[in-house]
């Protein structure tokens, strides 16, 4: 269909530009790295009880933050970076400018959408190949390497679909930041993502993790890391964040800047 | 349709209690380019973005090359090209990326190098859009709107704020475009600009057509050539309605009788400076 294939042109160009802004290209893909350096090193090497995980699975942090970090970098790829992308270009007009040629505005977005899943897996690459060389992290293989694939397609995609639905509630390109930050900052935190929940959390922080798609996510993406076990379910409530976000930006996505 | 490329009856756009279009006729035809002038605030590119099919309008009708442009058909979209008042496009993609990527929309775009000819940004083929001076950025807005060898042109504010240098290049390109057969429809508060690149004039004050007529050599209504530097109120000459309104009855395009009759208008002066000189009369 000739208007997938301009969408596809799209991730082209995209590309492109991203590639020609080398510091933001550089520390899109250094952030994670960053993290998982400063954690590791503030929380020395002790153990960590895995959450979720029954018998528990005991690793030493640095093994656990590899693919917290990596899903970390899948969710600032997808999310927080499209939505304040997307704030910047609608204030520059240039949404605006897109309306009106012939590419269907969900064309566009798509493209958005795919370029960001790109990202994604080069940042899961660089973080997974930075955790085995210095962290002796065991990389996915064989069928879990396949469901790896699928979970990380799954997330980035979902995340990239609220990252577009999200934009409707920021009114300016200078409040994009703090406000998609805001939406994600506290559920990542509660998602065993930057500090693995300890023993006995409140009741309250296990219905965050259960309804947010962030820590189902995570723990799927544990799997292909850690070996625990893989529950289709997580990606089904990925998919389901996924599917709202995109309903949600059908309806309500803001092309022109608010006066 | 074969002659009229635009088309607009008793268009009205209200938001709430404020009326920002109040009853216009407008008539452009295919290869005529229409410059629709007035004071900002007028109500132009209120006119303009209806006409373009980013704004819903309240009340009338609108053809846009035989379309309604409120139902956003992408056949439409396909045959015109915009010009919006502000600029914005990636920084970091040089000229030529961007006159394709844009071209690739449309399906018979023009040729890339031949539509930077037209607007004389050949020598920038490479450059990144970073680079490149307002005025220049202006003239790739232009470039991206011809991209896909439109029928019918939309610049909105095309010059303002250039130096008068840059004025008369992208005056330039505006010709360049009216001699390929382009329909243009030109918002401005430039009198000189209307002057110089419009067959057709139509003045907007405070929602509505005050006048319209072609151009004429000796300025619309007025005899007089006033000089005045950045900074002093830019006089437009409005024409009072010979006979009042009507209150029913579909409102008429023109309000004046004889728009260049010196003795039939009124001057007053409109509250904002513009820039360059003002001074009426062919150059």
């Amino acid at each position: 269909m000739r208007d997938l294939r301009l969408a596809l042109r799209q991730v082209r160009f995209t590309n492109r530009a991203f590639w020609r802004n080398p510091a933001a290209a550089f520390f899109t893909f250094a952030f994670p790295l960053m993290f998982l350096v400063i954690f590791t090193t503030l929380f020395g090497n002790a153990d960590v009880r895995v959450p979720g995980t029954d018998p528990v699975l005991v690793v030493r942090q640095s093994t656990y933050y590899v693919p917290a970090m990596a899903s970390f970098a899948v969710i600032t790829a997808s999310y927080t970076n499209i939505a304040v992308s997307v704030c910047f270009q609608r204030d520059a007009g240039i949404l605006k400018r897109i309306r009106g040629t012939p590419l269907p505005g969900w064309a566009y977005l798509l493209g958005r959408a795919m370029h960001a899943v790109v990202v994604s897996l080069i940042l899961v690459a660089i973080t997974a190949a930075f955790g085995a060389a210095f962290y002796g992290t065991d990389l996915p293989g064989g069928a879990a390497l396949g469901r790896f694939a699928v979970t990380l397609l799954v997330g980035s995609a979902s995340f990239a679909a609220l990252g577009l639905a999200v934009t409707a509630i920021v009114p300016n390109a200078d409040a994009g930041p703090p406000i998609v930050n805001a939406t994600i900052l506290p559920i990542l935190f509660l998602s065993d993502i930057f500090v693995p929940v300890g023993t006995d959390p409140p009741a309250w922080v296990d219905v965050v993790g259960k309804v947010f798609p962030v820590r189902h996510f995570a723990e799927a993406m544990q799997s292909g890391f850690l070996g625990t076990r893989f529950d289709a379910s997580d990606l089904l409530v990925a998919l389901a964040w996924g599917a709202a976000g995109l309903a949600l930006a059908a309806r309500s996505f803001v092309w022109e800047p608010r006066r | 349709m074969g002659d009229v490329a635009i088309r607009v009856r008793g268009l009205r756009r209200s938001y709430g209690d404020l009326q920002a279009v109040r009853g216009i006729d407008l008539d452009v035809e295919r290869g005529q380019v229409f410059a629709l002038l007035g004071p900002n605030g007028a109500g132009k590119t209120t006119t303009v973005e209806i006409l373009e099919g980013y704004r819903a309008r309240s009340a009338g009708e609108v053809s846009v090359l035989g379309h309604d442009p409120a139902r956003r058909e992408r056949s439409l979209r396909e045959r015109i090209g915009i010009v919006l008042q502000s600029t914005g496009v990636d920084p970091y993609l040089t000229v030529r990326e961007t006159v394709e990527l844009y071209a690739g929309f449309y399906p018979r775009p023009r040729d890339v190098r031949e539509v930077l000819d037209i607007v004389g940004l050949s020598e920038k083929l490479d450059a990144r859009v970073l680079r490149l001076s307002g005025g220049q950025q202006r003239r790739l807005d232009v470039a991206i709107a011809l991209a896909g060898d439109p029928q019918l042109l939309f610049l909105d504010e095309p010059t303002t704020g250039f130096d008068p240098g840059a004025r008369r290049q992208a005056w330039e390109v505006v010709r360049n475009l009216a001699s390929l057969g382009k329909t243009v429809l030109l918002t401005t508060h430039y009198m000189d600009e209307a002057q110089n690149l419009a067959d057709r004039v139509a003045v907007m004050a405070r929602g509505e057509i005050v006048a319209e007529g072609p151009r004429r050599r000796s300025g619309i209504g007025t005899s007089r050539t006033r000089r005045s530097g950045s900074g002093s109120p830019r006089t437009i000459s409005r024409c009072r309605p010979s006979s009042p309104r009507p209150r029913s009855g579909p409102p008429t395009a023109t309000s004046c009788s004889s728009p260049t009759r010196p003795g039939s208008c009124t001057r007053s002066p409109v509250g904002r400076s513009g820039r360059g000189s003002s001074s009426r009369g062919s150059r």
